[in-house]
């Protein structure tokens, strides 16, 4: 999960790091209110998870409240880069002298973490790591001993920060370990890394990513999900424990297996090709144990998305029995029945693996046109895509 | 023969009386895998039942390998718990900890592989969030079904089960001398190389397929990796080419990330070293049709 750079900026100041004081509005009006706590002058930044914001003028300055409000009224609602600012971050101003950056991210190569530091900050990494390589450092962290002093200043002489900074940097470094391991970061990034008029070195921006999978030792990081950028369809999979990703197509895709189903995309968007050009609806994983019930969750959400017009479900079962498979589609399509949200669309089903005799019987003989039975993946992907641009 | 995993592999079970653990246990016991015992702490002394056969519990992995001489460990415990159970299959030196559980954290597999790195690698990591290895008709540790393809002569490798288990069932009348799901995380304990290295030096491996999905660069590392070490036939297959960048495909690791980790960039990076890469599961059986014949 990426995060705004309010809630980063929120999560740097709760582990002890130097940031300017800031706030977030969702309202002009909200805005005005935390410019006239900040006082003076103020930064009002647009918050979406996407770069060159300011480039699109997402990021004004403001003297005072009434120019904080004005601004935040130009900001909210933009469209930068196809994401709608919902809210706006305004943050205290500085007196930037220097600008550095700073990094800890995860090495899948080297399976372990991996400190960039480098003295040139205020501009894009990868930028800077091909026109000035010898200005970027790379640092491997051993993930069993981590960032402890010692380890900073190896950093700090690594990336060569200016001597009157070294030590801020050190201290920074430590904390920002700590806090990239108490939250489960995977990416914790400081673009600028800021040495200000008065000395101080701060922390001006922030872009972090959690590790989703550790939510169950942080339940505070619930609260940290975009519920605006949230799909409506996606939300009701997750409340049902599915693994659904909305996609712009017109073929419900159901399948068992992240590989599989990201397989079964693909094979329909080739199958698409010919037919009109249409594409997969969206990623949806059963999982590995599927039951008839979390197939009729499955063809519940993906039948609630009104852009499909065929379903393609595609399981090979190897710890899924297709009988299960095959009960919780016949099952699914009697349950919507039943709430008087009868199903149009035509399903297109392949089993394969365990049990698949007994679920395409079971599937032949509940004899319901609006299932068809496909015996390979390809041929399957084709009907649904047929049936699919029939549909349009 | 096989690789990691043979008829002679005598099996524990981390996590036996969980329930996904004793529903693998009885499923690997059915397809003819050693199965010497299993561990829980809180259980130790105890005994399980599958269908006749009575499976001691240990109270760690090391007093296991101890009374039963175990050289594998399939670990079924919940996500919060497996860095615990991984770290004590190293701490006991096992050689081979397959790791199934699904929704590990990251950090937890780092600390974990580093500590492997600590103790000099005395054991293979599998996984975590993997279906395991088999060599059919000899073992099965973990939960790719046993019954889909008999033994052969194509090594398969592969982040995803259930395509693992789809390509198994292509080439079912070719066979398999072993197949290694490696997982689907960012972070794992055997990457594609180990295994291309693995069946190129394995003498009852001809050919072997490589399945990869969208998201890091292993893919294109073991390209490299082909081209100075691997003289079998390679044929590859990759996952996600249809995927849209910044969403993840149901597996941690499978995210397009910027132009990096392209299904597309896979591909040409494996063709490039000879390496002839399917577009769908049936064209790569088909390719390696080709090949074996």
């Amino acid at each position: 999960m990426d995060l705004f750079e309010y809630q980063g900026r929120d999560l740097f100041e709760r582990h002890g790091l130097p940031v300017l004081g800031g706030g977030v509005a969702e309202t002009p009006q909200e805005a005005r209110a935390i410019a006239e706590r900040l006082g003076g002058k103020v930064v009002v930044k647009a918050q979406v998870k996407v770069g060159g914001r300011g480039k699109a003028g997402g990021v004004k300055l403001a003297d005072g409240a009434d120019e904080a409000e004005a601004r935040a009224t130009d900001i909210l609602g933009m469209d930068i880069k196809g994401h709608t600012v919902h809210k706006v971050m305004l943050a205290e101003t500085a007196d930037i002298k220097e600008e550095y950056y700073f990094s800890y991210l995860l090495d899948r190569a080297n399976r372990t973490f991996l400190c960039i530091a480098s003295v040139a900050g205020g501009m894009e990494i990868e930028t800077v790591a091909e026109e000035q390589p010898d200005r970027v450092a790379k640092i491997a962290i051993d993930a069993s001993k981590g960032v402890d002093e010692a380890k900073a200043r190896e950093i700090v002489a690594a990336a060569q920060y200016p001597a009157e900074v070294a030590e801020q940097i050190v201290d920074i470094a430590v904390k920002l370990w700590q806090a990239f391991v108490a939250e489960d970061a995977t990416l914790v990034e400081v673009n600028p890394l800021a040495k200000v008029g008065d000395g101080r070195v701060l922390l001006l921006d922030a872009k972090i990513t959690l590790d989703e999978n550790a939510s169950f030792r942080h339940p505070d990081h619930e609260a940290l999900v975009d519920q605006s950028a949230v799909d409506p369809l996606e939300q009701a999979a997750k409340a049902k424990n599915l693994n659904y990703v909305k996609l712009d197509g017109e073929v419900g895709i159901i399948g068992n297996g992240a590989g599989l189903v990201m397989s079964t995309l693909d094979v329909v968007a080739y199958a698409g090709e010919a037919h009109g050009g249409v594409k997969p609806a969206n990623f949806l994983d059963i999982g590995g144990g599927a039951s008839a019930q979390v197939m009729a969750n499955g063809l519940e959400i993906v039948l609630g998305d009104p852009a499909v017009k065929s379903v393609f479900v595609n399981v090979f079962g190897g710890i899924t029995a297709c009988d299960a498979v095959a009960n919780g589609i016949i099952q699914a399509l009697a349950l919507l029945a039943e709430r008087g949200e009868s199903v149009t669309k035509p399903l297109v089903v392949r089993l394969d693996g365990n049990n698949a005799e007994e679920g395409r019987a079971i599937l032949d003989s509940a004899n319901n046109p609006l299932v068809e039975r496909v015996d390979t993946m390809d041929g399957a992907a084709e009907r649904a895509a047929e049936l699919a641009a029939a549909g349009k | 023969m096989a690789i990691w995993l043979t008829k002679d592999s005598k099996v524990i079970v981390q996590g036996i009386t969980g329930s996904e653990g004793s529903k693998h246990t009885k499923r690997m016991l059915a397809a003819g895998t050693n199965v010497v015992g299993g561990v829980n702490p809180r259980k130790a002394g105890t005994t399980v039942d599958f269908d006749g056969v009575s499976l001691p519990v240990f109270a760690t992995v090391a007093e296991a390998i101890k009374e039963t001489g175990a050289d594998v460990s399939v670990i079924f415990v919940p996500p919060a718990f497996t860095k615990g159970a991984v770290v004590e299959a190293i701490e006991a030196e096992i050689p081979l900890a397959v790791v199934i559980t699904e929704g590990v954290p990251v950090q937890d597999s780092a600390a974990f592989w580093a500590l492997n790195i600590d103790r000099g690698q005395k054991t293979r990591i599998i996984g975590p969030n993997c279906p395991g290895i088999a060599s059919p008709g000899a073992s099965n540790a973990g939960i790719i079904p046993a019954d889909i393809t008999p033994a052969g002569r194509i090594g398969l490798v592969s982040k995803s089960g259930t395509l693992t288990y789809q390509m198994m069932y292509e080439l079912r009348d070719i066979g398999f001398s072993t197949a290694v799901g490696i997982g689907g995380d960012p972070i794992i304990g055997t990457t594609h190389i180990d295994a291309l290295k693995a069946f190129q030096d394995d003498p009852d491996t001809d050919a072997i397929v490589m399945i990869g999905e969208i998201g890091g660069d292993a893919e294109e590392r073991a390209a490299e990796f082909i081209k100075a070490n691997v003289t079998k036939p390679v044929v590859g297959y990759i996952a996600g080419f249809t995927a849209p960048p910044g969403k993840t495909m149901g597996h941690a690791g499978a995210i397009i990330s910027g132009s990096a980790g392209t299904a597309d960039a896979k591909k040409a990076a494996l063709e490039a070293v000879g390496v002839k890469v399917g577009k769908t599961p049936s064209e790569t059986a088909r390719l390696m049709r080709e090949v074996m014949s």
